[in-house]
């Protein structure tokens, strides 16, 4: 469990890391947590020759609220993100979604930015992010983009995160009725990672669902809107057989379930179906 | 010998506990010796192939390797892996340190890499080009048993290592006359022990002195010395073994593996100190695995419910090679194929096969398992079958306590049990019928509860020479020192069963001295006398009647002394509270001023020894039998198939208890370990031979917050077989828990007609039972 060689490489600010991604190029890979890439290069599955540690990069550590954003720097951990107060009251999934990852050791390193750029299927945040419809900045030495949740996961392990881009920060518009979310996951027994996870996002009005958006993880290659569910509770007063017979097409949006030795496919997209309805009259009980 | 008991029966923390809490331990890797290199090992990444070629020539000129060595450096230097089961029908293949001509299993050692540091000699094994000729892969235990199977070992023509049957009582009869025959077809997933210190070797040679020590993390040291010597052609006494923290073994480390030779024989060649740490990859493909039995089991019944007989026929899945007790560990399945019952006739034939997998061996319980579940998961297809009660059906067939001494026809000799008490106890603590009500009712509810029960008895404190492959004694010595401090140094090598501790209670009762004043030396071939290990929950049963046997000599001689020093008649005095009394004009000595004495010696008795020290040899007549009942209640989700255990109560009876805290810690650990084979573990290759299962994010070891609070309580029934009373209770909760939640999970799945299900239980095996 020893990586191959590597010059290692601790810039201060953005611009520095930046200049050293462009120099190195492929070659190059960035560090933040390490809950990921390093097991990554222990089991030799990647050699990168230069490793940019950006956690010492002050920038990418804050967390604020003003007016109707949320900003989280990508360097926020997952303990960061679950124990934020504001966060708390303005938007309670991210917290809820962050304290189901890992252990407290992992949640104390892990970055949100390095869970998403690392796109692993059975990833938390992703369903989270898609849920509260988020976009993502990254950075490069041309200049800044901004890319919608929904363009950001592109396969298994694959984001639409460029070599030479860094994630700066994670946009969060403020949702309407905070408390109306949840995030439900079933954990696979060994790593913990989600087997399947759900997070739904409601706006309720008159005890009729005004919006839903539900992010789905751990089916699919990627994770993914459930839109075809999304659409079936739009307008519709949440009772039983309403929320059961959208949250049949949970999986809709999946072509290829993920099959392993942990779950089949066909048991996956069961999960899929069944949580998406736990989560969506979760989310409007807490309304 | 009567004394008080202060520190026996209580709770005290183990003193071991600080300096393992805080880290500061030491464990083989942290044992740092100056200029030490290190290996690299190079394994198999195929299950079965040819070795055409090594070239290790770019592997050498990485900067700071030392050597690189192959099968063929190897060949006539190091002698084979050995298997301790002599059996005149048995296959063993050689089992060379490194591959000599094919490679049997992912994990195969191949080449050994030694360099300056391990980063270096990491590196230069991916350079090493070994070009394969990839062969048919056996995976599967009962396909290898067929006739049409590719071979493995060629020179055997067949895939049988061995057939084994046992059992006695007249088979056929019992099921001539039987009213019911219930079968059922179980499998007993592969599992990976999974100790959180993998193993590890640092050997440093002294050529001058012609002397080789071995740091190693092992359970066995003084078994390991004679056996590292034999293979090394080295003489023994010029071994030595060193056991330093070894961060648990479960068995895994019952071993003697191809590295700790190959460090040894590395370190003869280079004259520096060598050092491997397995890696978690290496420990999953590399160490031995445990259980591994698919078989068929049939119970001829009355209607009733009276037992007579039971026949087992499994393929036990060995893999490639017998590891040291390989080919020994099912048949330990049939020594327990009666459980807690009166069966009268019992068979098994047991048929091991090589697979090209990692060998199996012992894992914590060690075969009993195996016994316990098929027994228990019986007991309850039975009652089903003749609807009853399952308690009932076990309380019919329980021998009674007078009938102790038991034998089965397993051929072993139960020595002492009570079953109906600790059954009558969990059932209390359960409020079994009140649970059943409470079924009847989330039954009615459209809910899916169940209820499992398992009586168990197990096979324990190894155990008569007679019955064991290189010695079942336990040996230890006391000597109390010139300032009245104790030593202890004893045969058994503790790593994780708080030994250190239970033994320091002990011996502070015996010599009425504070528990503190005496330190339990073990591990270190040099400094303690031959002594067999720990393993087979031995420790305590055998090495602590060791002790116990020893310090009564050592009580006997300074009593000898004292009755010399006070002018007394040795019969009239007595050993009480640390203190010699009943000598004329209350005089009276302590322990410590009669150590004095005896070291000083300028007063001794005639043919009086100086020196207080005694060494004892402890023979046990029997193994012990541990026994008790565990009760799992658990809740299925009816949608998902997720589960959740409710409550979890065990009444276990390991005889006396030294120390009430260690017991529960054993009981907990090893309750956790068969709740995980019940509900998580299982080691998985494909049909290609590679491991699917191989790191913790595939391999589901249970972690806390996925295991329920445990009820516990106890009861005593102490053994006659040693002068503890004590029964070993290391492996008991794993041996109890597997069929107890096993038989709860399938009792809440009955409505909807399943009978069996086979481990480990996931919630998407549920789910399909309940939705097919
Ligand atoms: C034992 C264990 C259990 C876990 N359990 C879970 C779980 O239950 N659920 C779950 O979702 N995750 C789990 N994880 C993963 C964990 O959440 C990781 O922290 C996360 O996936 C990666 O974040 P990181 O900061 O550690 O990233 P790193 O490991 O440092 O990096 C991951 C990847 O992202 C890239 N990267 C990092 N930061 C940036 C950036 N700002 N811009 C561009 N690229 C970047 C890196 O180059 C690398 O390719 C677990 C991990 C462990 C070790």
């Amino acid at each position: 469990m020893i990586p191959t060689n590597f010059e290692y490489f601790a810039p201060a600010t953005i611009e520095e890391a930046l200049q050293l991604l462009d120099q190195h190029g492929e070659d190059a890979k960035l560090l933040s947590g390490g809950q990921s890439l390093i097991p990554v290069l222990k089991l030799r599955l990647a050699a990168p020759t230069a490793i940019i540690d950006i956690g010492r990069i002050a920038a990418l550590k804050q967390i604020s609220v003003s007016g109707d954003t949320i900003r989280i720097g990508a360097n926020a951990t997952h303990a960061d993100i679950a124990r934020h107060a504001e966060l708390k009251q303005h938007c309670p999934l991210l917290g809820e979604t962050a304290a189901q990852i890992g252990d407290q050791q992992v949640r104390n390193r892990g970055t949100i930015g390095g869970s998403l750029t690392h796109a692993d299927p059975a990833a938390d945040w992703p369903a989270a992010i898609l849920a509260l419809d988020a976009e993502i900045v990254a950075r490069s030495s041309q200049g800044e983009r901004v890319i919608k949740a929904t363009d950001f996961f592109v396969d298994v392990m694959t984001s639409a995160v460029q070599p030479n881009e860094i994630v700066t920060e994670i946009r969060v518009a403020k949702p309407a009725q905070p408390q109306a979310a949840v995030y439900l996951k079933v954990p696979q027994a060994a790593s913990g990672f989600a087997l399947v996870g759900v997070a739904a996002q409601l706006t309720l009005n008159n005890g009729k669902c005004e919006a839903a958006s539900i992010g789905v993880t751990g089916l699919g290659p990627k994770a993914f809107r459930a839109t075809t569910l999304e659409a079936a509770l739009r307008g519709q007063a949440l009772d039983d057989s309403t929320v059961s017979a959208a949250a049949a097409k949970a999986d809709a949006e999946t072509a290829d379930a993920l099959e392993d030795i942990h779950a089949s496919g066909d048991y996956r997209r069961h999960l899929a179906r069944v949580y998406a309805k736990r989560a969506v009259q979760a989310a409007a009980a807490r309304a | 010998m009567s004394f008080l008991a202060k520190y026996i029966g209580q709770k005290v923390k183990r003193t071991e506990d600080p300096r393992l809490i805080q880290g500061i331990g030491h464990y083989v890797d942290d044992i740092k010796l100056a200029d030490t290199l290190h290996v690299v090992i190079l394994r198999s990444p195929y299950a079965h192939a040819r070795i055409n070629a090594i070239n290790t020539d770019a592997a050498k000129r990485v900067p700071g390797v030392v050597a690189v060595y192959t099968g063929a450096d190897v060949a006539g230097k190091v002698g084979n892996v050995p298997c301790a089961m002599a059996h005149p029908e048995l296959k063993v293949p050689a089992f060379g340190v490194l591959a000599q001509t094919k490679v049997f299993f992912v994990g195969h050692p191949v080449a050994a890499v030694v360099a300056q540091n391990k980063y270096q000699a990491r590196d230069a094994a991916d350079l090493i080009d070994v070009d394969y000729e990839p062969l048919d892969v056996v995976s599967d235990g009962e396909k290898a048993a067929q006739p049409d199977s590719p071979v493995i070992h060629e020179e055997f023509g067949t895939n049988i290592a061995l057939v084994h049957n046992a059992g006695v009582g007249d088979i056929d009869a019992a099921f001539a006359q039987a009213d019911k025959i219930v079968t059922q077809r179980l499998v007993h997933q592969r599992l990976a022990p999974i100790s959180i210190e993998p193993r590890g070797v640092l050997a440093q040679y002294f050529p001058g002195e012609h002397q080789l020590n071995l740091w190693s993390s092992t359970q066995i040291p003084h078994l390991m010395r004679t056996q590292v010597s034999l293979m090394l052609g080295m003489p023994e006494n010029r071994v030595r073994v060193v056991t330093p923290e070894v961060g648990g073994g479960f068995g895994c480390k019952l071993n003697v593996y191809a590295e700790e030779a190959l460090l040894g024989w590395i370190a003869m060649q280079l004259h520096k100190p060598v050092k491997w740490i397995e890696g978690r990859r290496e420990n999953f493909q590399a160490t031995i695995h445990g259980r591994g039995q698919t078989g068929t089991v049939q119970v001829a019944v009355k209607n009733d419910g009276t037992l007579l007989g039971l026949k087992y026929d499994v393929i036990a899945d060995i893999g490639a090679y017998h590891q040291l007790l390989t080919p020994a560990i099912p048949t330990l399945t049939g020594l327990m194929l009666s459980g807690c019952y009166k069966i009268p006739a019992i068979s098994m034939k047991c048929t091991e096969v090589f697979t090209n997998k990692m060998s199996t061996d012992a894992y914590r319980g060690a075969g009993r398992p195996e016994a316990t579940y098929l027994v228990e998961r019986l007991m309850d297809c039975v009652a089903r079958e003749l609807n009853m009660d399952p308690v009932e059906l076990r309380r019919k067939n329980f021998p009674q306590p007078d009938e102790f001494p038991f034998t089965t026809a397993c051929g072993v000799i139960y020595d002492s049990g009570d079953y109906e008490k600790a059954l009558s106890k969990a059932l209390t603590i359960a409020d079994y019928q009140k649970l059943r009500d409470e079924q009847k009712a989330a039954r009615a509810a459209g809910r899916v509860m169940g209820i499992g029960v398992s009586t168990y008895v197990e096979i324990c404190a190894m155990g008569p020479s007679a019955a064991m492959p290189a010695g079942g004694w336990e040996s230890a010595t006391i000597r109390v020192e010139p300032t009245g401090k104790v030593t202890v140094l004893t045969g058994v090598s503790p790593h994780g069963q708080g030994e250190e501790t239970a033994f320091a209670q002990i011996v502070g009762d015996m010599l009425g001295i504070d528990m503190n004043d005496v330190l339990v030396v073990h591990g270190d071939t040099a400094v303690v006398q031959y002594g067999i290990g720990t393993f087979g929950s031995r420790g305590l049963a055998v090495g602590g009647a060791a002790l116990v046997c020893a310090t009564e000599k050592v009580v006997k001689k300074a009593k000898k002394l004292a009755a010399h020093l006070l002018g007394a008649d040795e019969a009239s005095l007595t050993f009480e509270d640390g203190k010699f009394v009943g000598a004329p004009d209350d005089k009276s000595l302590t322990i410590q001023e009669v150590a004095l004495a005896a070291h000083t010696a300028a007063s001794l008795p005639e043919d009086f020894e100086p020196g207080l020290t005694a060494t004892h040899f402890f023979e046990p007549k029997n193994f012990t039998f541990p026994s008790g009942t565990h009760i799992c209640v658990v809740e299925i989700d009816r949608e998902t198939g997720e589960l959740e255990i409710k409550r979890y109560i065990a009444v276990d009876d390991c005889g006396n208890q030294i120390n009430p805290l260690i017991v529960a810690g054993q009981v907990h650990g090893g309750i956790a370990q068969g709740l995980a084979q019940a509900l998580f573990e299982e080691v998985v290759y494909d049909e290609n031979g590679q491991l699917l299962t191989g790191e913790l994010m595939d391999y589901a070891v249970p972690k806390a917050h996925q295991l329920p609070r445990y009820e516990l309580d106890h009861t005593v029934t102490p053994t006659p077989v040693n002068p503890l009373g004590a029964k070993g209770v290391g492996e008991a909760g794993t041996i109890g828990s597997t069929p107890a939640v096993a038989n709860a999970v399938i009792d809440a799945l009955a409505p909807f007609g399943v009978k069996h299900v086979d481990l480990p239980l996931r919630p998407e095996k549920l789910w399909r039972m309940m939705h097919n």
